[in-house]
């Protein structure tokens, strides 16, 4: 992994007089997820428009957690977390009542903290006039992304009339340090059948995963950020890579298995090994992938091809086994991983793009799939920003410095945070969330 | 404990791919492969952390520090600690032995599941003191005074100082094993066209099992390799043909470097266990180790050839097992020469030979060549001693599991010190 060399200079104490002093990027180190402490420490603030039906649902929610929740700004004393229920609202005179809930509370907000505004999907609106409403909701998340400050993100959480219940398992990963690399974001919650894991510490006991691309990098950090919460992982990845890979899948007590995921039965195998293996699969991530960099002009049929095959075209295949009669069982999740290059674009990156845009249609497409909503199998993606790992050390410096800076949070992410929200899609309990995107990427200005 | 003899099951391997001497794995240990093999099987059976009744394996040339070799090797591996190991040695016999010492503890009831190996390195070669310097020394260990223990040092000379390096060679003939062989090939006038062709097919199968994803379950990648350093996927008869004869002399001299096997670094271990214990861990076995026998023969007064035990003990099972040599699908006769399988095939087809050396009524007659060593042997693969048993036993188990239930196949592995080991697979 390349050293954030700034990153880490910024934290001494010359580092942060010089930053001071000349006006630079002053990153915190984010607050990260452990299954073993609380979800968030301190006081958060539930409030919302009119009757607000889901800032009730969320307020007992987080109290049956134990966690201090207020319905009103404290005269004194800081908060950690703002949740804005915006469900309710017709107009966008009522806009108001999210100015009034959270504008007061910036000030004093601890660092780390977060601001999670609900709403409704803008498509379901009655009148135009919500709809314009209720679409300004994305426009302001963003802003107080962006007007955070000390790791402070800032989310949206659109629950579709009805489905309210479904909302517990991303109030909790928002809230937490899953979403430590996630600001800026769009949630969709709709229908489906969460299942509350019976310890909230190893939500995926007792599942079977398999991730592709797992022996580095953010393949290896999401096959043992699975392993944590519970689920045994069938770690795959090319056999010349063999060795790292068996590394991986022994600290978690998984299984190794070296295929070329471009293999005609690469799918099949996959599927056949975790069902005689482990007896089933339930979750399936799609995480290996290659750059093959150059300006399109110059890109021959061989880079074009390759980077459109490992990257795309080997999961259009593999799903054939993976979706199919004796693949994933009912109710399993599939995640796909994209990138902010499929959604931005990026100057020699025309394959790579191509492949990452085509990753989130597929991922809208099956997500939506109503033969895979019936069968209750979830499918949505991450996409990436700027990640500290071998694919990213390869960046000539400058560019990387760039790279790793340019967003709200002003540092790179780390492998475990793009494995930490694949985690939370592959829950149970997050049965209501299919067909996302969700950008890992501390809201990156690419592709905004 | 059982109380009849159980099917003792293999579940597959794994091994390092292997280096030539002095290559990738110069500064890597024994241990160091073996460990890192054991992890690699670790990996692929999902075995971190899980207790197995035995681990058997061993090396050819092995450092007297390494004493616990196959225990040590263990302990640093992600199995569970509480795996028992013990170390063997049979020359290039080891691995197949030690295959053959588990699935006999796993037939008789005494463990549920093992794992047979053998590693072993031409590069970290232990070197011993000068023998006169060793003596030296001790004497000087032995005296009781100061006085006596100087004088005992000054039968040093620097000459003592030339280490002493072990050695192909058999202790008693003070031949190396190509000049037995090369003997035993012009005794059965084994051509050089004819050796040519069996080291240019092993080259080309193992590439093209290579090529075909045959090896993705088979092997583990280690220190930057990740297929054998030796094998020459573009060799052909007429690129061999020119290389010099490096054992015989004059006419009779058809041995060279391209058909006889080099010095290689490398390890091996096949995962064996009882069909309960393989159904329990959802593990299906490939084939089964339906029996082994060793042979040894009296090369020290001439009477036969180094290599030729093999060619002895076949018969024995076959015998045992109530087969004719042409019962089989596979047939995997380790290349330690290539002039080793021809004299081993000849030998076979010889109504003579069968007679007086065998005691047959009939010869055991030919073997359909396409059957033989499918997918390479050691010339193209190298030969690490001891890792060839296990480097035979796990293909040859995947192979008779994709021909499918009952196809069998036959294994024969000429040692050093005129001995043989064979054994007889039969896929699951
Ligand atoms: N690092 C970032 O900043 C970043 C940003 C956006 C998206 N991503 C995406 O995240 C994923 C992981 O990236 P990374 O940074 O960890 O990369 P990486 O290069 O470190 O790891 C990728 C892994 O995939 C494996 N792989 C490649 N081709 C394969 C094939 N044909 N079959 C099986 N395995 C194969 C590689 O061997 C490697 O272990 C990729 O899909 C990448 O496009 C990364």
């Amino acid at each position: 992994m390349a050293s954030d060399f700034y990153g880490d200079f910024v934290r001494t104490g010359l580092g942060k007089k010089v930053v001071s002093s000349v006006g630079l990027p002053s990153p915190v180190r984010l607050r990260r997820y452990s299954p073993t402490a609380p979800l968030i420490e301190g006081t958060v603030l539930v409030a919302g428009h009119g009757d607000a039906p889901l800032a009730a649902h969320i307020a007992s929610m987080l109290k049956s957690l134990h966690l201090e929740v207020v319905d009103e700004a404290p005269v004194s004393g800081s908060l950690s977390a703002v949740i804005a229920d915006l469900s309710t609202i017709e107009h966008p005179e009522d806009l108001e009542s999210l100015r009034a809930i959270v504008a007061p509370t910036l000030k004093s907000l601890r660092s780390n903290a977060r601001v999670v505004i609900i709403g409704r999907p803008p498509e379901a609106a009655t009148s135009p006039a919500q709809r314009a409403a209720l679409r300004a909701l994305e426009g302001i998340t963003r802003s107080i992304g962006k007007e955070l400050r000390r790791g402070g993100t800032a989310n949206l959480v659109l629950v579709a009339e009805g489905d309210d219940t479904n909302v517990d398992a991303t109030v909790r990963y928002l809230l937490s340090g899953r979403s430590a690399y996630v600001s800026g974001q769009v949630i969709v919650v709709g229908e489906g059948s969460p299942v509350e894991p019976g310890d909230w510490a190893r939500p995926l006991a007792g599942k079977v995963a398999v991730v592709t691309g797992a022996a580095r990098g953010i393949g290896a950090a999401i096959a043992e950020v699975l392993a944590r919460d519970g689920a045994t992982v069938v770690a795959v990845d090319i056999p010349a890579a063999g060795d790292a890979l068996a590394k991986v899948a022994n600290a978690i007590g998984g299984t190794a298995l070296q295929l070329d995921v471009t293999a005609p039965d690469a799918g099949q195998r996959i599927v056949d090994h975790a069902n005689t293996r482990h007896g089933g699969l339930d979750i399936a991530v799609h995480n290996a992938g290659i750059t093959r960099d150059k300006l399109l002009a110059n890109t021959d049929e061989t880079r074009w091809r390759s980077v459109l095959d490992v990257n795309l075209m080997s999961i259009l295949r593999m799903n054939e086994a993976i979706l199919g009669p004796g693949g994933l069982r009912d109710g399993g999740h599939l995640v796909l991983v994209a990138s902010i290059a499929g959604i931005a674009g990026n100057r020699g990156q025309s394959n790579y793009a191509a492949s990452k845009a085509g990753v989130v249609g597929l991922t809208q497409a099956l997500g939506s799939d109503p033969e895979l909503r019936r069968r209750g199998i979830t499918v949505n993606a991450v996409a990436p920003g700027f990640i500290e790992t071998e694919m990213t050390a390869k960046i000539p410096l400058g560019t990387r410095e760039v790279g790793r800076r340019l967003n709200s949070l002003q540092q790179g992410g780390l492998p475990v945070d793009v494995a930490e929200t694949i985690a939370w899609f592959s829950q149970d309990a997050n049965a209501g969330v299919s067909g996302n995107v969700v950008r890992v990427c501390g809201q990156s200005l690419l592709g905004a | 404990m059982a109380t009849t003899p159980r099917r003792a099951a293999i579940l597959g391997g794994n091994r390092i791919p292997f280096a030539r001497q002095n290559g990738a794995y110069a500064k890597a240990s024994n241990q160091d492969l073996l460990t890192a093999t054991l992890d690699g099987l670790a990996a692929r059976f999902g075995l971190a952390g899980t207790h197995l009744d035995e681990v058997v394996a061993g090396a050819v040339l092995k450092h007297s520090r390494d004493f616990n070799l196959t225990r040590e090797s263990v302990l640093g591996s992600a199995l569970s600690p509480t795996t028992p190991a013990y170390d063997i040695q049979q020359a290039c016999g080891t691995g197949l032995e030690a295959a053959i010492l588990v699935t006999n503890k796993i037939a008789l009831g005494q463990v549920d599941s093992g794992i047979a190996g053998g590693v072993d390195s031409s590069s970290d070669a232990p070197i011993a003191l000068n023998e006169d310097f060793r003596q030296t020394l001790l004497a000087a260990n032995r005296a009781k005074t100061t006085g006596q223990k100087a004088k005992a040092l000054t039968r040093f000379r620097p000459q003592q100082l030339l280490p002493s390096i072990p050695q192909n060679t058999e202790p008693r003939t003070g031949l190396s094993m190509g000049e037995h062989m090369a003997i035993t090939a012009a005794t059965w006038g084994i051509t050089r066209e004819a050796q040519d062709e069996l080291a240019a097919a092993s080259h080309q199968n193992l590439a093209a099992a290579y090529d075909r994803g045959f090896m993705d379950d088979l092997l583990t990648p280690y220190l930057g390799l990740t297929r054998d350093a030796n094998l020459r996927a573009d060799s052909t008869v007429e690129k061999l043909a020119k290389l010099k004869p490096v054992f015989g002399r004059g006419e009779g001299a058809t041995m060279t470097a391209g058909n006889s096997t080099p010095l290689t670094d490398g390890a091996s271990a096949v995962l064996l266990s009882s069909e309960e214990w393989a159904s329990e861990h959802g593990l299906p076995p490939l084939a089964y180790f339906v029996d082994g026998q060793t042979a040894a023969v009296d090369y020290v007064s001439g009477e036969e050839g180094l290599l030729m035990a093999p060619a002895y003990a076949v018969p024995r099972l076959l015998a045992r097992q109530g087969l004719s040599l042409q019962d089989f699908d596979y047939y995997e006769i380790h290349e330690a020469f290539a002039a080793t399988v021809l004299v081993t095939l000849k030998a076979w087809e010889d109504a003579e030979f069968c007679k007086s050396r065998l005691g047959l009524d009939a010869p055991l007659g030919s073997i359909d060549r396409s059957k033989l060593n499918v997918n390479g042997s050691s010339l193209a693969a190298g030969h690490p001693f001891a890792a060839t048993g296990g480097r035979i036993v796990a293909s040859l188990a995947k192979m008779l599991h994709e021909k499918g239930t009952g196809s069998r196949g036959l294994i024969s592995i000429c040692a050093a010190g005129g001995q043989g080991v064979v054994a007889i697979l039969e896929g699951a």
